[in-house]
């Protein structure tokens, strides 16, 4: 099992033995939590235009920008909950934002 | 070493916590519960006590800031009464749904509207589903006896639920009593020092208490709940007994009164029970076959335990002193009925609201109650299910 898939409390656990209240005992496991599904639009992003700036990177509220070597690397589509802010703080307009379905071809989703 | 002393109920309910010592107290003033912490934050004031007073400025506040005392791992510990509590009401259920072994006296009041600071039961029969054990005490030696129960009660690990500690506002809660009281010490081996296996300032082991469960975890987390406070009974006898043992003074989920050979009796709960055993007296004197029964425990509420001490009774009477607006009597009538369902002995259940407001209840009163039960026994029949005691007509 790997780390992305490990579960604080399974989800077939029974009452007894899911943990007292619901508290999570471990520390560092929001990553667990997928909260992509809840995104209805999607930041999509346009190397071309990027300038690798990182306010996206540094605006993101759920770590979902992720830089490599000093520059924008890829968005994580799994934790993404496509706010939008990284749209609205971009300089160089380098990031669009579509709606969660819709194909684009020739864009460079980041992955 | 015990010694005797006279004292209201609040002076008696501000010694037990001064003698606990809680981590944390969170106060805010509301009447008649407000003396509880005034006397309380004197002992602050001298030094008498450990405790970080926090003083709120909301009874909201108050539960908020005692849940987050409780989940950081103090022994914590807030009071109110009526309108406090119902402003409370959010954080009420969350302590009880975080499993925070708060305790908290309450002192019975009225609920507004009309505006009114005197006694009945409207309050707390409010909190009745909120997940909180629940106390009613007598008089002054049994608040200030629950609260040092009590503490031991919400921290066993089999139960870590808060305990609400009732009394009657005014009535008791500044009533002047003789009582009998521990020393320090004995409080201090009795009460034990809190250890919480999880808490928020351990820091060497982070964890997160009160996150977010839907439709996956939810669920689970209250069958927990249901199980803890199912617990609960068992643990308040347990304790009840070690406390015997140091105070001579015994306590169960209910006191029964003269029940064993008795064919009329009522189910009441806190001051009445004292109007009410006196008319017992009165009406045995008189050759009749009178009983009662007297609920300390109404969450968890012990309808099996109810139902064999009242089985052999032939009319039953249960004193309501709060309304539950279902037009089926008081929040006590309803479950005293059901748990005799099973029984199947027809015994004729009816219901009688009473002292709403502070509205004085008088040995009259309740003679009239047993009067109306002997004649329900030789008819078996009653005029009305749902009886108003005391009011204008």
């Amino acid at each position: 099992m790997n780390k992305k898939h490990e579960k604080v409390i399974a989800p077939d656990v029974g009452w007894r033995n899911v943990t007292r209240a619901g508290i999570i005992p471990t520390a560092g496991n929001a990553e667990y939590y997928e909260t992509g599904g809840w995104r209805t639009k999607k930041p999509v992003w346009i190397e071309d235009k990027c300038i690798h700036c990182l306010l996206c990177w540094r605006f993101c509220p759920d770590s979902s920008v992720i830089a490599e070597d000093g520059k924008f690397g890829r968005f994580d589509y799994e934790h993404c909950k496509g706010c939008g802010i990284c749209v609205n703080v971009c300089p160089s307009d380098a990031i669009d934002f579509i709606d969660e379905g819709e194909t684009s071809e020739g864009r460079n989703d980041g992955e | 070493m015990n010694k005797k002393v006279a004292l209201t109920g609040n002076e008696a309910v501000a010694l037990s916590m001064k003698q606990i010592n809680p981590d944390v107290v969170a106060a805010y003033p509301i009447t008649p519960q407000t003396e509880i912490v005034q006397f309380f934050s004197s002992f602050v004031a001298n030094g008498q006590v450990d405790t970080e007073f926090v003083t709120v400025e909301s009874e909201h506040s108050a539960m908020s800031a005692t849940v987050g005392a409780s989940a950081a791992g103090a022994r914590a510990m807030t009071a109110t009464s009526a309108n406090g509590l119902a402003l409370m009401w959010e954080v009420v259920y969350i302590a009880a749904s975080n499993r925070l072994p708060i305790v908290m006296p309450v002192v019975n009041r009225a609920l507004s509207a009309p505006i009114n600071i005197h006694c009945d039961h409207s309050d707390t029969m409010g909190a009745r589903d909120s997940g909180w054990i629940q106390l009613y005490s007598e008089n002054s030696q049994e608040a200030y006896d629950n609260m040092i129960q009590a503490v031991r009660i919400a921290e066993h690990p089999d139960v870590l639920l808060p305990v609400m500690v009732m009394m009657d506002g005014f009535i008791i809660s500044h009533g002047l009593e003789n009582l009998e009281v521990m020393d320090d010490e004995s409080v201090k081996d009795f009460v034990g020092t809190y250890k919480p296996d999880h808490y928020l300032l351990d820091i060497e082991n982070p964890i997160t208490m009160g996150p977010l469960a839907l439709f996956d975890f939810y669920f689970e987390v209250k069958r927990q709940q249901a199980e803890a406070m199912k617990n609960a009974k068992d643990v308040i006898l347990d304790v009840a007994k070690e406390y015997k043992d140091l105070s001579g003074r015994e306590y169960g989920l209910f006191e029964s009164y003269k029940l064993d050979d008795a064919e009329i009796a009522i189910v009441v709960m806190s001051s009445a029970a004292g109007t009410g055993k006196y008319v017992v007296d009165k009406l045995r004197e008189e050759g009749k076959k009178a009983g009662l029964l007297k609920l300390r425990v109404f969450r968890p509420f012990p309808h099996k335990e109810i139902a064999e001490a009242l089985k052999h009774i032939k009319a039953l009477a249960v004193m309501d002193r709060a309304e539950s607006f279902s037009d089926f009597g008081g929040p006590l009538f309803a479950p005293i009925r059901s748990a005799l369902f099973d029984v199947k002995n027809d015994i004729k259940v009816v219901d009688y609201i009473y002292g709403l407001g502070g509205r004085d209840i008088v040995p009259p009163h309740i003679e009239k109650v047993f009067n109306d039960l002997e004649e329900i026994k030789e008819t078996g029949k009653y005029d009305k299910l749902v009886n108003y005691l005391g009011v204008r007509e």
